[in-house]
């Protein structure tokens, strides 16, 4: 069998194994004990070659349900926005996804400027001083938030809404097990955090409050209010998740106070590829920047006077301070960061605006529809691009018969609240048509009839 | 001090300049200002790039003239695997079959992706020898806090909770005690003997009752074969402590050992290292776990499992330490990682290692005749070497891996691992030509010579690059993370 990705031949081998002085491969291995080799073959499929490879995961993807021949309605955290065609062909430069962490500025300047000026882009949407290169996605950003706020307030009570994604919420429990801290979550009202749950909650042993704007059920968060609450206890760090797209119409958490502000750019030019790689955002004010987690680039000039930028400020980092660093992490999104740096260029200072407006207008169209359809909204407040509507029936068995007519439905709120059985959460980005929408809101008439 | 040959993206453009293509509003419009109260409406927009479509082609398209990958030219970064990309993995990551799913559709609908996903799944076990394996971690860091949160896990289920030390030997990757603390554990040093591996006396001294793991690299950062690691196993199994493996150098041994025959309860894999997920810049990653039967139940959940000819995800997992990342993981990786084992299959795989390792040892007898090579025993895919002879010079390893770039490849890693002075970490990977390889041994080679005879030239090195040597201690000393006008 031959392998592309293997250019040695016979001869080549032969010469290097002159070089090193032996007479087989074999006895390179040789300091494998005995005990533990591996004898057998491994049992795994017989090699592929490409044509037939191809063809054989074409078969297997077109076994799904895509967004693409399907009209989805499906958000909560993953949304189905339009790519420009630009970006496909940045990312798909190999000077960029084929290069590993820019360690040697002279030769990485391209990744270097990318990544400083995706760092000022999170900066201007969430009105916060710093951001860094990106980490894994939205859910493990806010746990690496609440590690931050437990170890520069020395305090180990962390507060989060239950408006929060309940994915993110699962990782910060988990990580907080890790870390030995105690996460109290405090329950909703009309759809929003209950504050006089967080009134009652927050003590002098509060790390940090963890909210989300616009929050889970695509509520707008009273931001300005729980700031206010929050800062009653000194120290406590006001710690935000944002949908980045929402901060084209609303003010930035930024604006109201919050220490953290993290959240997902997937939003922005990453497909949604069942769940990953997305691309999380980490920004903090000015005061935080040494204790920010994962790489950050910073400006400086060469011997020569020339500006260039490089990583910076490492000592935060586990590849110098090991066991003492502020975080584990190691790889940030590179490539997803640059995804959306370039989808954000392409919509633009002028763009982005009305990229959210279409977005809210759709969705309340929709939400007009649904009422006038007998299916009200769950909730009353203002919102951004999901809502919450009542179902008489169970929204997984909903979906399933949607299904039939190319439609992918909302999300079941009773797989993470059990007392919203019935209530789907319905995402509307800028690419749902009226004619969709109409649609929809007809066949679950017709389900509701049957 | 703008560059006006690289402008930034806000330095392109005009006010007012734009390249969106946004759907039209087919609904009727709303007043959407009165339902918020003022203090929500953003007043100030962010102050984004103005720019057109080609002006973004033309401004990305010269920043990748000023990067270096794979696809430019060799790139002997060690443990850092930076083989080929394929480009079949890329097509095929592409297709809307798999890019546009979204995680929480009904499974029904998405048993192409989850058969996929198993599959992959089944395959790292094999590879592994371990029993079951959980695609949920991000990257390899990940992977390694959510091991140890398994063996936390586990410990205290058998009511263990005085094991607080997890041993990380001293040339370990800096992730290793990092993910140590940030699962709550200390961390705990164990030396390197003369020969470059884990000193068996060492540990038995810092093994105790207090121990949960050790945390293992086999071929170790030295690119060593731990030879004696079944007997490192039976004293921290005896002492009552797992065993972690991480799986950064596993491009070493595949087919010819495996982790769970060594004694490991826990495994991560970096896909995008062995299995030639792209770096992409630093990311993304991915970092599967797998584990022992013992260990299975700790699993992070949801976990994805094959019933009567069905995939599903399983969330009733009582003993599951929880989700360590929203979703299942970072698909698109593990998508290109499973095309790459379906190009190879076992026979493939076999070779990528028994290449890996030849090219590693050709390059390291090659080199050790100008620079010091502190354990010259056989490598497996890496080999560290010593800059002292040059440093005698005056010439420093940094200085050696500035000058490589002017002769246009990328420096090995330098400065680590720890426990080697002025270190050199070189790994060729299995991709490379001998051709190449030779061409890299004489520029190594001339540069020994230079340092010799003209060793200003290696040490204003590097003199044909896009820019120079930056400087880095104003960049932290006053740092400027964004750009202002």
């Amino acid at each position: 069998m031959e392998f592309r990705y293997l250019p040695m031949t016979e001869r080549d081998k032969q010469e290097m194994l002159d070089v090193i002085g032996v007479d087989s491969t074999e006895e390179l291995f040789s300091d494998i004990p005995d005990n533990v080799r591996f004898k057998g073959e491994l049992n795994l499929k017989k090699p592929a070659n490409e044509a037939s490879l191809k063809k054989e995961l074409a078969g297997m993807a077109a076994k799904n349900a895509n967004l693409s021949e399907y009209s989805s309605f499906l958000g909560a955290g993953v949304y189905d926005h339009y790519i420009p065609s630009v970006v496909d062909h940045v990312i798909s430069r190999s000077e960029f996804y084929t290069a590993y962490t820019p360690y040697q500025p002279e030769i990485s300047q391209g990744e270097l400027q990318a990544i400083f000026e995706f760092q000022t882009m999170i900066c201007e949407l969430t009105g916060m001083e710093v951001a860094n290169s990106s980490v894994y996605d939205g859910g493990t950003a806010l746990a690496e938030a609440v590690t931050l706020s437990a170890g520069q307030t020395k305090r180990d009570k962390i507060i989060v809404s239950k408006t929060v994604h309940p994915e993110s919420r699962a990782v910060i429990h988990t990580y907080a097990k890790g870390q030995n801290l105690k996460i109290v979550e405090i329950d909703y009202k009309d759809g929003q955090t209950d504050l006089d749950q967080l009134r009652n909650e927050i003590d002098d042993n509060t790390a940090g409050v963890v909210v989300q704007y616009p929050n889970f059920f695509g509520q707008i968060e009273p931001l300005q209010e729980i700031n206010s609450i929050i800062r009653q206890q000194k120290k406590t760090m006001f710690i935000t998740s944002s949908n980045p797209l929402a901060l084209g119409y609303l003010t930035p958490p930024g604006d109201f106070g919050a220490d953290i502000v993290v959240g997902d750019t997937q939003v922005f030019g990453i497909p949604a590829q069942f769940g990953g790689p997305h691309c999380g955002y980490f920004a903090t004010t000015d005061k935080l920047k040494r204790k920010v987690p994962g790489r950050l680039v910073g400006q400086t000039t060469d011997e020569e006077g020339e500006r260039g930028f490089v990583l910076t400020l490492q000592a935060r980092e586990q590849h110098i301070r090991r066991d003492k660093a502020t975080s584990n992490i190691c790889s940030n999104q590179a490539l997803n960061a640059l995804a959306s740096s370039v989808a954000i260029t392409s919509i633009g200072k002028q763009g982005l605006r009305k990229m959210a407006v279409l977005n809210m207008q759709k969705a309340r169209y929709l939400k007009q529809q649904l009422e006038k359809a007998g299916f009200p909204a769950t909730f009353d407040g203002p919102f951004f691009n999901e809502l919450t509507v009542k179902l008489p029936e169970n929204v997984t068995n909903v979906n399933e018969k949607l299904l039939d007519s190319r439609i992918i439905g909302g999300y079941d709120l009773a797989k993470a609240y059990p007392e919203l059985e019935g209530h789907m959460l319905i995402a509307v980005t800028e690419i749902r048509t009226k004619a969709e929408m109409d649609t929809f809101v007809k066949e679950l008439g017709d389900i509701h009839g049957e | 001090m703008a560059n006006k040959d690289f402008p930034l993206i806000f330095e392109r453009g005009q006010e007012g300049r734009t390249s969106y293509s946004l759907p039209e509003l087919d609904v009727p419009e709303l007043d959407l200002d009165s339902e918020f109260d003022d203090a929500y409406i953003r007043t100030e927009a962010p102050d984004l790039p103005e720019v057109s479509e080609l002006e973004i082609m033309r401004h990305y398209t010269a920043l990748s003239k000023r990067n270096y990958g794979v696809d430019s030219g060799f790139y002997p970064l060690g443990s850092c695997t930076m083989k080929y990309n394929p480009k079949i993995n890329e097509d095929v990551a592409r297709l809307d079959g798999f890019s546009q799913l979204h995680p929480h559709q009904d499974p029904k609908a998405v048993q192409g992706a989850m058969e996929m996903m198993y599959d992959l799944q089944t395959s790292l076990a094999e590879l592994t020898g371990m029993h079951e394996v959980s695609l949920q971690p991000a990257a390899g860091a990940q992977g390694e806090w959510t091991g140890l949160m398994m063996i936390r896990a586990f410990h205290e289920a058998n009511d263990d909770f005085n094991r607080t030390e997890v041993i990380v030997p001293d040339s370990a990757h800096g992730t290793n005690p990092a993910s140590v603390t940030v699962a709550g554990f200390d961390a705990v040093t164990v030396q390197t003997n003369e020969h470059g591996l884990v000193d068996l006396d060492d540990l038995k001294r810092v093994v105790s009752e207090k121990t949960a793991a050790l945390m293992l690299t086999n071929p170790n950062t030295l690119g060593l074969f731990e030879a004696d690691i079944l007997e490192m196993a039976e004293i921290v199994h005896h002492a009552g402590g797992r065993l972690y493996y991480d799986g950064a150098n596993l491009n070493a041994i595949m087919g010819y050992a495996r982790p769970g025959d060594m004694g490991f309860d826990v495994v991560h894999l970096n896909l995008h290292k062995t299995f030639t997920g792209p770096h992409g810049g630093g990311g993304p990653g991915s970092g599967p776990v797998g584990v022992t039967s013992e260990i299975a139940p700790y699993l992070p959940k949801p976990l994805l499992v094959k019933k009567d000819g069905e995939y599903l995800f399983d969330d009733d997992r009582p003993l599951s330490i929880g989700r360590v990342k929203p979703y299942y993981g970072n698909f698109g990786i593990n998508l290109r990682a499973y095309t790459y084992i379906r190009t190879m299959g076992a026979e493939g795989l076999k070779k990528v290692s028994e290449y890996a390792v030849l090219n590693a040892n050709y390059l390291m007898r090659k080199l050790e005749k100008e620079y010091e090579l502190p354990y010259p025993q056989h490598c497996k895919h890496e080999f560290v070497l010593s800059g002292k002879n040059q440093k005698k010079l005056g010439v420093r390893t940094l200085d050696i891996a500035k000058r490589l770039l002017d002769y246009g490849y990328h420096p090995p890693t330098i400065y680590f691992p720890l426990n080697v002075e002025e270190a050199m970490m070189t790994e060729p990977t299995e991709t490379e030509s001998k051709e190449m390889l030779d061409g890299f041994i004489d520029a190594m080679l001339s540069i020994s010579e230079e340092a010799k005879n003209d060793p200003e030239i290696v040490q204003e090195a590097p003199h044909l690059t896009p820019v120079k040597r930056m400087d880095e201690t104003t960049a932290a000393r006053k740092p400027v993370l964004r750009y202002s006008k």
